[in-house]
């Protein structure tokens, strides 16, 4: 008598579960991005109309990206990306704290976030003692004569990624 | 089957009572609720946060007829459509506003007039606990609504705020994005907000509020001086009946008799309420959410409504993870009060010896981080003053065990 109850209650049990399982998981693949949304293209930027010493905003994957042509005075550094001899400093233009746009301070050659004071230099790197926790983020970018292929990994990148140089 | 007066006559009291035990019902939630008649207005204040909540429901019922939850819709149908086609369209908007600002208002003074009364402990946790998942619930509420007009201050408070569940150094971006549904807040992003303001969380807000009021009915509410009253004596001598009875009990039954007091507040309440809602309503409304949402420009110096200013204090003087996990212990800290105060004593603050002074210095701690939570991050002065009272807060809570274990006993 309780051996056949005890069945019905754990075969009830076992589907409830199962059921509930697949429910969840059903409505965290709802939460899910898109496939069209994860497929988001690669975006080309031009960079001979870049100007020395002004950063241009790009868009990749709805984020911003900076572009810097460094000018003669600023300091070289190995996450330089550089084209036919320029250096061009190129990164997301997400502070690394907690995701505002910083902005590009021209007289300082700093990039400076408003939300909590973060503040970069012109090769991305964090100053030290503001909350920001590492330098501003590298995309995954391939050269191709005087452009920049955004989302596609070309070798100088994959130098830079060996290196733990792109975050 | 019980058995039925055969002769009432459909939909009278004997006829609904043989059905519903209407009577029984009334009894047990209303005419022989007992609430002690020596507390004051702050008492009040439930009822207020309950009739608020009504009215936000009933505004954003006609809010939702016109907004559009679209990236390229939602700004314009808000900005455009309701505040100036719609008619009284406005009027619906600035109830919202109003009402979900000043619902915060009443929450932190329902809050803490529950911590200086002492209407957290010895039976009464289960209240705090489920009031203090209202003010979680009630955050979440806030913030999926900010996000619905698309604004400026949507877009990058919606960036900031899910860019906390990247965790510091734990880089789980990947749960960001799927919280999001997409690498930065975009249609994916605005449609399960949508869902959760319009839906979702009123649903769940509306059990917890059946919740809070169920973990009230055994306990009773406090009163003014944590005194323990004897419901049963007192609820004689009120239904004895007589004058004299009556003024020697020590309670009063929640309906009609307390809820005309709570009603008589809330007129009050209602006047300041409206008064902002007719001439002063830019005070629930951030300029910056004026510019429609744009991922490409962050506004130059971006913040929280008034109501999130002291936990944005916390998080911002510390470098990223230990702002974050000082953020986290603030937002669930609240939650462990019953069990951090060691006294045994239900009385007022003013008769607890030192709670007292933490009690004020927690109350000036949390203004002042609101205060310097507005203020733009560039000043070190004002920088310093958010550090001392972010490190304020935490010293507090920490010595909260310890000045309430060698608290004087007041009473057995
Ligand atoms: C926002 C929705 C809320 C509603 C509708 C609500 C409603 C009420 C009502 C009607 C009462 C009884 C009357 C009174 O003492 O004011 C009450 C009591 C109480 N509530 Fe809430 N409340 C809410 C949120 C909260 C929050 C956020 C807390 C704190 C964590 C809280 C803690 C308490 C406590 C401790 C009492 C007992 C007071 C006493 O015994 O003297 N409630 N609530
Ligand atoms: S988001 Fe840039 S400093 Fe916080």
């Amino acid at each position: 008598m309780s051996t056949r109850r005890d069945f019905m209650g754990m075969a009830l049990g076992g589907f409830t579960a199962a059921g509930a399982i697949g429910g969840l998981y059903a409505a965290k693949r709802t939460w899910d991005p898109l496939p069209s949304v994860k497929a988001a293209g690669s975006t080309v930027i031009d960079l001979s109309e870049a100007i020395e010493g002004e950063p241009m905003t790009e868009k990749w994957r709805g984020k911003p990206i900076f572009v810097l042509k460094k000018t003669a005075e600023m300091p070289a550094h190995d996450r330089d990306v550089v084209v036919d001899g320029a250096r061009y400093h190129v990164s997301i233009a997400l502070c690394t704290h907690l995701g505002c746009i910083p902005a590009y301070k021209k007289a300082d050659q700093t990039f400076f976030c408003a939300c909590h004071g973060g503040v970069f230099d012109t090769s991305g790197t964090n100053l030290p003692g503001l909350p920001p926790p590492s330098p501003l983020e590298i995309p995954p970018f391939k050269i191709e004569g005087n452009t920049l292929v955004l989302g596609s990994e070309g070798p100088e990148y994959l130098e830079m990624k060996k290196n733990n140089l792109v975050v | 089957m019980a058995k039925i007066d055969e002769k009432a006559f459909p939909f009278s009291k004997q006829w609904l009572d043989d059905r519903l035990a209407l009577t029984t019902v009334m009894k047990v939630l209303n005419t022989e609720y007992w609430i002690p008649k020596n507390i004051n207005f702050l008492w009040a204040m439930g009822m207020i946060l309950a009739a608020t909540f009504g009215i936000l429901l009933i505004s954003g019922i006609f809010l939702l007829m016109y907004y559009v939850p679209t990236v390229e819709g939602a700004f314009d149908s808000v900005n455009y459509t309701i505040m100036t086609e719609v008619g009284y369209g406005w009027l619906w908007r600035h109830i919202h506003g109003i009402g979900a600002s000043l619902v915060f208002l009443i929450i932190y003074i329902h809050m803490f007039t529950g911590i200086y009364y002492g209407s957290y402990k010895r039976g009464r946790e289960m209240i705090w606990i489920s009031g203090m998942l209202l003010f979680v619930l009630f955050s979440a509420e806030a913030f999926s609504g900010y996000m619905l007009p698309w604004g400026q201050m949507s877009y990058w408070a919606g960036m900031v705020i899910t860019n906390l569940f990247s965790g510091g150094s734990l880089e789980a971006y990947g749960l960001v994005e799927w919280i999001r549904g997409d690498y930065v807040p975009g249609q994916a992003f605005l449609g399960r907000f949508f869902m959760l303001h319009v839906l979702l969380l009123p649903l769940v807000i509306i059990g917890a509020i059946v919740f809070h009021f169920a973990t009230l009915r055994l306990p009773h509410v406090n009163n003014q001086d944590g005194e323990e009253v004897d419901f049963e004596e007192s609820a004689r001598l009120w239904k004895e009946g007589t004058v004299e009875s009556r003024k020697k009990s020590e309670v009063i039954p929640f309906s009609p008799v307390f809820l005309s007091k709570d009603i008589f507040v809330m007129g009050v309440y209602f006047i300041l309420f409206f008064y902002l809602v007719f001439y002063n309503f830019n005070f629930a409304m951030d300029p910056v959410n004026f510019d429609p949402a744009d991922g490409l420009k962050t506004p130059a110096h971006i913040y929280p409504e008034w109501y999130f200013l002291w936990s944005y204090e916390i998080l911002r003087p510390f470098s990223k993870d230990l702002g974050l996990i000082a953020f986290a212990i603030a937002q669930v800290i609240f939650f462990a009060l019953p069990f951090l105060d060691r006294s045994p004593n239900v009385a007022p603050a003013s008769k607890r010896g030192l709670f007292q002074i933490w009690f004020w210095l927690m109350l000036v701690d949390i203004i002042v981080l609101t205060f310097m939570g507005k203020l733009p991050p560039t000043d070190p002065a004002f920088a310093f003053i958010g550090l001392v009272s972010a490190v304020l807060f935490f010293v507090l809570w920490a010595a909260l065990p310890f000045i309430t274990m060698f608290e004087k006993k007041i009473k057995e």
